[in-house]
């Protein structure tokens, strides 16, 4: 009698708690740093490279004009290329429902309305609890073997990248304990890549820290470039947040947040792997 | 009662858009004064862990002639109404006098033909804004170590207290620094500016230069300094202007 072709499933611990509470810190603070970040970009809204803010060629910059019947018209410019954005970059509307100048729109800013100076003491506090847990992490990665054993790919691994490509185009997952190597290597981009390098131009966009640390300026070519670093780094951040939770609702959504909750997650042993 | 009712039925307005509930949400946690003291105590361990790397007499970068590109961008006050200001900047600043106070052996009254035949220093330097700009220009001026060793600065003078001619809003601008900032080679009083004369809208005649921290310590058409111990009873008492409005009194990030 051949065997029914019917996954079998079993609950898993898959994840360690430091791994979910850094998860979680990680999702609070980059949220507030986000918004207050955008806060902060809209007192001047205009990146640039090199040490210092070439007014006359800006890399990227967003204003508000005035048009001839006296409306307002949010205009991003990005190298010599003009763009109408009007009600989200340039200009947008505030409570009042009145068009206002301002970069990112007021849903994406902490505080909603313009204060500077609110913006800079959340983004600070968030960044110290960024750093703080993102090192607590580390370490602790690194003497639980979490890093080995879950995170580095395996030899002979990265010959997989291009299957699981195909079978997440599909969306078709399996449903391992384990992290296939598309999870490993974006997890390691941003654990290894993209937040010390938001740490790294953030702090070289301090006088102090410049003063400090001079090659801060040097390596990422003068603190304007930094900024604007900063700005690039943190879209690709919001873009592997988007396409994290594309992942998790198409992978299902109950079973990813019970593991990333409580650790326990349901694996499905496919019944023909089991055979072979 | 109805108060309570109509309040809570504004908050369920509120909630029915997730977007605008969480926004609201999050500017309603800014504003809490409780959570708002918890956020800035994060400015205490910045300062600490910045001093702790910054060797006191590490100086800022200085550039070269050929990174001055655009005049410095004139930002803040750029040309002040108060009237005594008007009469000075008239006759060429030629009354003008930079008062030293407060905490020093022998209180000084210096006009800018005074300062000028003291030992200068000239740096050419980056102006970071704390609106996320920068700007290099070339400041001349007279170290502020200088000034202060003239007056002679006595036990427990512990802040340098800039008093300003501008008035921002309805009230005259002023900024304080602690004596490792103030005895800084780079922090000068500055009455060059790219090799000319300081014009108004930069400050005229006499400006900081606080070269590791942000701009808005960079007090413009400075009167007066004034050696004290605390600056808790002055004015808002955060320090300066823009620390009496919420920004960071220790601007090195």
């Amino acid at each position: 009698m051949p065997e029914p072709a019917e996954p079998q499933t079993e609950i898993v611990y898959r994840h360690r708690w430091t791994t979910r509470i850094w998860h979680w810190l990680n999702a609070f603070c980059l949220f507030f740093l986000l918004a207050s970040g955008l806060q902060i970009f809209n007192a001047h809204p205009a990146l640039y490279l090199g040490s210092q803010s070439n007014f006359s060629d800006s890399l990227i910059s967003m204003t508000a004009m005035r048009t001839g019947d006296g409306s307002l018209r949010g205009v991003t410019e990005i190298g010599s290329m003009d763009f109408d954005t009007t009600g989200f970059l340039g200009a947008s509307r505030e409570g009042s429902g009145a068009l206002v100048a301002r970069g990112f729109p007021a849903w994406a800013t902490i505080p909603s309305y313009r204060d500077l100076a609110t913006g800079r003491v959340v983004h600070f506090f968030f960044a110290w609890v960024l750093v703080a847990s993102g090192l607590a992490y580390v370490c602790v990665s690194l003497f639980n073997g979490h890093f080995r054993r879950d995170l580095i790919p395996r030899r002979g691994e990265l010959r997989t990248v291009p299957r699981a490509i195909g079978d997440h185009l599909r969306f078709r997952f399996g449903r391992e304990a384990h992290y296939n190597i598309l999870q490993k290597l974006s997890y390691l981009v941003v654990i290894l890549g993209l937040i010390p390098t938001m740490v790294a131009t953030g702090l070289a966009m301090s006088p102090g820290m410049d003063a400090a640390l001079p090659w801060l300026l040097d390596i990422f070519g003068g603190r304007q470039s930094a900024r604007t670093l900063h700005f690039m780094t943190m879209s690709l951040l919001v873009l592997f947040f988007v396409v994290h939770i594309v992942m998790v609702l198409a992978a299902g959504p109950i079973n990813e947040m019970r593991a990333i909750i409580t650790g326990r997650y349901r694996v499905r042993h496919e019944a023909n792997e089991e055979i072979s | 009662m109805t108060i309570t009712l109509t309040r809570r039925g504004l908050i369920r307005a509120a909630a029915i858009g997730g977007g605008a509930a969480l926004l609201s949400g999050c500017d309603r946690i800014v504003q809490n004064p409780m959570a708002r003291a918890f956020f800035e105590r994060a400015e205490d361990l910045t300062m600490a862990a910045q001093r702790s790397l910054l060797d006191r007499e590490a100086l800022a970068r200085e550039y070269s002639e050929s990174e001055i590109i655009q005049p410095q961008r004139p930002n803040g006050s750029i040309s002040p109404r108060d009237p005594d200001y008007r009469t000075m900047a008239a006759n060429g600043f030629a009354d003008w006098r930079l008062s030293v106070t407060g905490l020093v052996e022998r209180p000084q009254s210096l006009s800018l033909d005074e300062l000028r035949t003291m030992p200068a220093r000239t740096q050419i330097t980056r102006h970071d804004c704390v609106e996320g700009w920068s700007c290099i220009a070339k400041w001349t001026g007279v170290p502020l170590a200088a000034v202060l060793d003239e007056a002679g600065v006595k036990a427990g003078g512990s802040y340098v207290i800039f008093r300003c001619a501008d008035t921002l809003g309805r009230e005259k601008y002023y900024e304080s620094i602690d004596m490792i900032d103030a005895r800084h080679p780079q922090t000068i009083l500055a009455y060059g500016l790219n090799d000319e004369t300081l014009p108004i809208s930069n400050g005229a005649p006499l400006r900081v230069r606080v070269e590791r921290q942000l701009g808005y310590k960079m007090a413009k058409y400075v009167m007066g300094i004034e050696v004290v111990g605390s600056f808790a009873p002055i004015r808002g008492g955060k320090g300066g202007y823009w620390e009496d409005r919420g920004y960071e009194w220790y601007a090195g990030i």
